[in-house]
């Protein structure tokens, strides 16, 4: 079988079309380069009524919402999940990395929180507060003018608070909280756990007259038909498009590797069409990554040549080392006064309206870094599971459990929306022994060899949500609410979710000035490829309690820009 | 981005995998098309054909898709409101019987133990039994020992059909009515009412009041001045 070559020469070649390839895409394609977007996943567009899943009702499925096909319910707008048919990866010895991959153009930002938080100051030089980890070879005030940009041109809702390391932006308004956020708020507040509204980028007020405003459906997980909600293809690459940019998607691609020429420099991508599973070449003069963390790395490792024999990117050896997710752990309150609620519609955003900042000082703790809270409850729309265990909590109230006929209407109703849980979600500490590395055992139905993964929690990370559940149950009895599950000890690691499960994985080809410690550097380009750069979350240094995608936004704003420059200079 | 655009981008990777029907032994292409048009709600081309293969092919058989009729009038009994058949609950549970194969030998098995139990008791199936037998022989098996490390298998049984019976009429369009959901319809969020908050005993801190937004001003373009503070 022969490689099929692409006769268009392209300026740049972005592999991914998620947050960071969808930034690339949009100002490289607008600065007037013909770019090229290959996407392992099909087309996806949220207003395309025949993909379309927002405001469809539980009854229009046979499965009424359960997750068979998509890990987060069958409406949830990501194609993928943890498990992906064709696609395996593994692992080394009895470790447990969750891999969620999402193959449509957009990726994760169809479905994901929109929980858009900046990094502070503080979190970029966390090795100068603890002595662990590494600093980023860049601070907050580097990328400042590119989250101001992002909130500009995308949008976020939040509110200025001037606390020094959750920096402001230039902020959309927020919505009024829910009724259990003001129970929340109450406990907490009594609890001295800071709250404030929390920074979703969602459109609570017209942002330009492309994309539609926010109407309160709570389906953002559903990818917004209005373009209400920021994805990556509704916000960055449509628009690309729509304003005369020269980009051509290639979907239903899967790349294989980064092809180099003689002196080592990278000259296009070699990708598999899914469809007729034939191997392409598409070239460019500057091959940008931003195919997620760990598929990144994939690439590179498995983009071998006599220059690069261990790899594109790793004549360090550090590719798919100080693999880090967040620190991840949930707990659930029965608030009695929430009862018998009255009737309305109380949908709001999709995503808390109300959130907890880290509110402390690591100095009088016994772990390092820190964890916000997210706030979730009300009265939903039902789904698959709504009904099960119809009366359990009856045992709290002294009441019969179990049994049959019309009472069971009651108790559902009756407790319907008196139920409501917390999230902690931390900084854990990047580590070289947490990595991903090609497994030459395996391959995907591609042919392409898969990865492994190597992933252990430390005790920082055991103690934070230790610490988390500590500060649940306090909140939980502040608001009159009763603790539900039992609290989680040393042998469930205090409730600590695997890595991998909170979506948040970073670090795989990290961001450095020493090109024997890290992949890449400030400019997010690869030490031992001058045309290669990666705009995923793989340069994370380190990974905030924040969210990482309005990082990954600013930076490869940023990167781009760069490379603008440098082409421009004829540099690369 | 229009219609023409994305079909246009889409082209240039690959095809886009069409709805082709895949063939199905013993269903008429006019019930393959209503079973598949009835569930109209963003599939991709795989998702589809998954459902249509399950829609289009039988786990339960015709006496037990009675019993759990019956079984779950008895659970749901019929009200102004709502019935268990206005929302589905049979075929709802020979869906996921299929999507979910765990369940089938449960549900099987669990059904046999109640056929097993009224014919030993009754001298008859549990359809054929009166009302008064059907719900002795529930009473025996609706109640979990809250004591017990492990319920009986015949409990667990009944534990499983009242889950999918109740999930499977809360989530249908009478039992949403009932529940009393009123969101899924596009709005504009202002708020708790304020006799909600009266009645908690709650209201929106005065210095929160200005961080949120004025639904009067949502259709006006975003400005702000250097500092970030929104001026429109």
């Amino acid at each position: 079988m022969q490689i099929i070559e692409n006769e268009k020469k392209y300026d740049v070649v972005i592999v991914g079309s998620g947050a960071g390839g969808g930034m690339a895409t949009k100002v490289l394609a607008d600065a007037g380069l013909k770019v090229a977007v290959i996407e392992a996943g099909p087309f996806f567009d949220p207003a395309n009524p025949e993909q379309q899943t927002q405001l469809k009702w539980p009854y229009q499925s046979p499965r009424r919402g359960a997750g068979t096909t998509r890990a987060f319910g069958e409406f949830d707008m990501a194609y993928g999940g943890w498990e992906i048919n064709g696609e395996p990866y593994n692992q080394i010895g009895d470790s447990q990395f969750d891999w969620f991959r999402s193959r449509m153009l957009g990726g994760r930002t169809n479905h994901w929180g929109r929980i858009s938080l900046r990094f502070g100051p503080r979190d970029f030089k966390g090795k100068d507060r603890d002595g662990l980890g590494e600093n980023w070879p860049i601070g907050y005030e580097d990328i400042k003018p590119y989250y101001d940009k992002v909130d500009k041109l995308i949008g976020v809702f939040g509110s200025k608070e001037g606390i020094y390391n959750e920096p402001d932006g230039f902020f959309l308004p927020a919505p009024k909280p829910r009724l259990h956020e003001l129970y929340y708020k109450k406990g907490a507040e009594k609890a001295g756990v800071k709250v404030i509204p929390s920074r979703l980028s969602i459109l609570t007020k017209r942002i330009n007259n492309e994309r539609g405003i926010c109407f309160y459906c709570n389906q953002c997980s559903r990818s917004c038909s209005v373009y209400g909600d920021f994805s990556a293809g509704s916000c960055l690459i449509f628009p690309a498009q729509k304003s005369g940019g020269q980009v051509d998607l290639y979907v239903n691609s899967m790349v294989r590797e980064v092809t180099v020429n003689e002196e080592g420099k990278a000259t296009g991508v070699l990708y598999i069409n899914k469809e007729d599973r034939k191997e392409y070449r598409v070239s460019g003069k500057v091959v940008i990554l931003a195919a997620s963390a760990c598929s990144t790395a994939r690439i590179l490792l498995n983009s071998k040549s006599i220059t690069h024999p261990n790899g594109l990117g790793n004549s360090s050896g550090m590719v798919g080392k100080y693999l880090h997710d967040s620190t991840g752990s949930d707990r659930m309150a029965f608030v009695p006064e929430l009862m018998n609620r009255k009737r309305y519609n109380e949908d709001g955003v999709g995503g808390m309206h109300l959130y907890s900042p880290w509110w402390l000082d690591n100095k009088k703790l016994d772990f390092p870094r820190g964890y916000h809270i997210e706030v979730w409850g009300g009265m939903g729309m039902p789904s698959y599971g709504t009904g099960f265990n119809p009366n359990d909590l009856n045992k709290y109230l002294g009441l019969k459990v179990g049994g049959y006929g019309n009472g069971l209407r009651e108790d559902v109703k009756k407790f319907y929306g008196s139920v409501m849980g917390m999230s902690g979600r931390g900084e854990s500490i990047a580590l070289e022994s947490n990595y991903c590395e090609i497994d030459p055992t395996t391959v995907d139905e591609f042919g392409i060899p898969v990865l492994r993964f190597h992933y252990k929690w430390s005790d920082h990370e055991r103690k934070q949500a230790r610490h988390m559940h500590d500060t649940f149950e306090e909140i939980i009895h502040n608001m009159g609410g009763t603790v539900l599950g039992s609290k989680p000890g040393a042998d469930r690691d205090y409730g600590l979710l695997n890595p991998g499960r909170i979506i948040h994985e970073v670090g795989t080809t990290r961001m450095g000035s020493d090109p024997t410690k890290s992949v890449v550097n400030e400019f997010e380009q690869l030490h031992d490829a001058e045309n290669v750069f990666i705009v995923d979350a793989g340069p994370f240094v380190s990974q905030a309690d924040k969210n990482p995608t309005w990082t990954i936004l600013a930076l490869s704003w940023r990167t781009s820009e760069f490379i603008i420059q440098e082409l421009k200079k004829q540099n690369i | 981005m229009n219609r023409r655009d994305s079909i246009r981008s889409l082209f240039l990777g690959s095809m886009a995998g069409g709805l082709a029907l895949e063939s199905c032994v013993n269903v008429s292409e006019e019930v393959l098309a209503e079973k598949v048009w009835t569930y109209q709600y963003g599939r991709t081309p795989a998702e589809a054909a998954y459902d249509k293969k399950l829609l289009n092919s039988d786990f339960l058989n015709g006496s037990e898709k009675n019993t759990i009729t019956r079984l779950a009038n008895l659970i749901l009994p019929p009200n102004e409101k709502g019935t268990v058949e206005q929302a589905g609950v049979t075929e709802f549970i020979e869906f996921m019987s299929k999507d979910f194969p765990s369940l089938q030998t449960p549900i099987r098995g669990g059904l046999m133990w109640l056929e097993n139990h009224c014919n030993r008791h009754f001298g008859n199936s549990f359809v054929n039994c009166t009302e008064d037998q059907q719900l002795s022989t529930l009473d025996q098996i609706a109640y979990p020992d809250p004591e017990a490390k492990a319920q009986k298998q015949e409990v667990q049984f009944f534990s499983l059909m009242r889950n999918l019976v109740l999930t499977g009429y809360f989530t249908s369009e009478v039992g949403i009515k009932e529940l009393g959901y009123e969101g899924n319809q596009p709005n504009v969020w202002d708020g708790v009412p304020e006799d909600v908050l009266a009645d908690h005993g709650l209201s929106y801190d005065e210095d929160w009041m200005p961080k949120f937004v004025d639904q009067s001003k949502r259709n006006d373009l975003a400005q702000w001045d250097d500092e970030g503070n929104l001026i429109s």
